[in-house]
């Protein structure tokens, strides 16, 4: 790979991680600050004035916004005029290291048996990468936190149980309680196989979280209407949002992935200029 | 806003689930590993009137500055718990409640704070270090002594029985059967 390439798009994650880790995406700030003013519940008014009063200090302090930094998981877009080679993985976990140490992020990442950390959050398939083809090289970066991530779920559901898929969602934010730290974002991926199911499941929490469809209000106000509410303290907001994906299936599978995303909804974008 | 200063003393007895309250003195932090090793070796600070906070901070060693200190979830510690109250720690915080037994050996003699998840740098800008022990654990499971002035906390479970996680479990179960979907 050409070396200014390298360097380029290894500075675009570096920037991508330390924008997401520091900085909620504009949308999600504003999903926050609505639900914040709907809420009637005094217990979790307080709960949203922790968040948003954090919001503030770590934008000013210059540092995360939690401190499970999470592992990044990447998503390009690559140009024709980029080859797809072993280099721009490199480049990508080169970006991951250095904002390892200037963030600082938590070394999150283990290997999974022996449990051992290697110190600079890449190992072996870490941090993912994603190539899609597009017009420019783009990064975009989803920090992903451990609390909501274990709570996420997947069902090889029947054909015939299209009309369940609702309650499927509901089931696990309900089983998942305080525990992804509430209000909670939601990546529902249907359709695909096992694995697709899941790769649409953690796109949609890549989406915009201020506008809805009517199927994903439906979802999300049945999930607000169980008042779990922020931190399992009772409230009006347990989810902020509900994000679907779809793909096409095999005709006799439904598969269903329900991906559980803390309030702390990081994203981070940079175009690399060519 | 109830206003505390540790050391703790009979006045967290006076506390009710679902009051906000706002935190000044020493906490520790401890997780699992911390647990164990008091378990094993006794504390390293004055137990009486302490605070325990659930918590595996990202410290910066060099300059001695708490970075990001979020709690972590209190339930890993359920099994751990009794020993700490039993030998005088008044309070302890962290998110997400605990369980029916540590609500009854809280009863009579000490309260569980939640801290919002994820407010890690709210609780870093009202924090200085002030010592650690058991460093050999590493950074997030070591014993950190940290001067904290004005955290905001709510009381999930009082002296008395009263849990706020508990309550909130049992009404969204009652919602769960009336949902129609």
């Amino acid at each position: 790979m050409d070396p200014l390439l390298f360097e380029r798009l290894a500075q675009a994650v570096e920037e991508a991680v330390c924008e997401a880790e520091i900085v909620l995406p504009p949308d999600v700030e504003a999903a926050l600050r609505l639900a914040a003013e709907r809420e009637t519940n005094p217990v979790a008014r307080g709960e949203f004035a922790n968040i948003l009063d954090n919001l503030l200090k770590a934008g000013d302090l210059r540092v995360p916004i939690c401190q499970d930094t999470g592992i990044p998981v990447v998503y390009l877009t690559v140009p024709p005029e980029v080859p797809v080679t072993a280099g721009l993985y490199e480049a990508v976990a080169a970006g991951v290291r250095r904002a390892t140490r200037s963030v600082p992020l938590r070394p999150n990442g283990v290997d999974p048996i022996s449990r051992e950390n290697s110190g600079d959050n890449t190992g072996a398939g870490l941090p993912p990468v994603h190539v899609v083809p597009g017009d420019v090289l783009r990064v975009t970066v989803l920090p992903k936190g451990a609390g909501s991530e274990n709570m996420s779920q997947i069902r090889m559901m029947l054909p015939s149980e299209v009309a369940e898929i609702p309650r499927f969602v509901v089931d696990v934010v309900m089983a998942a309680g305080a525990r992804p730290c509430p209000p909670v974002v939601v990546g529902v991926g249907i359709g695909g196989t096992f694995d697709g199911a899941a790769a649409l499941a953690k796109e949609a929490l890549l989406e915009r979280i201020d506008v809805m469809d009517a199927y994903e209000q439906g979802i999300c106000d049945a999930i607000n209407a169980l008042g779990i509410g922020p931190m399992g303290l009772g409230g009006d907001t347990t989810a902020l949002a509900v994000k679907v994906k779809r793909g096409f299936c095999h005709t006799a599978s439904l598969p269903v992935a329900v991906n559980v995303q803390c309030w702390c909804c990081r994203r981070g974008v940079r175009e690399v200029v060519l | 806003m109830i206003r505390l200063s540790t050391p703790l003393g009979a006045e967290v007895l006076g506390l009710r689930a679902g009051d906000r309250v706002l935190l000044s003195g020493t906490l520790y932090t401890a997780r699992d590993e911390a647990h164990l090793r008091i378990l094993e070796e006794g504390f390293p600070f004055d137990p009486v009137g302490a605070v325990v906070y659930h918590c595996g901070p990202v410290v910066d060693t060099e300059r001695n500055v708490i970075v990001a200190a979020g709690p972590t979830t209190s339930a890993r510690m359920n099994g751990l718990t009794a020993p700490m109250i039993d030998a005088g720690v008044r309070a302890l915080i962290g998110k997400g409640g605990m369980s029916a037994g540590v609500r009854e050996v809280l009863t009579g003699r000490a309260v569980y704070f939640a801290f919002t998840g994820g407010c890690a740098a709210l609780a870093a800008s009202c924090m200085e270090l002030a010592g650690c022990y058991f460093p050999e654990l590493g950074m997030a499971e070591a014993v950190w002594e940290i001067r904290v002035r004005d955290l905001p906390l709510v009381v999930g479970i009082d002296a008395h029985g009263g849990d706020l996680f508990a309550d909130v479990a049992r009404g969204v179960r009652e919602r769960y059967d009336q949902l129609c979907l």
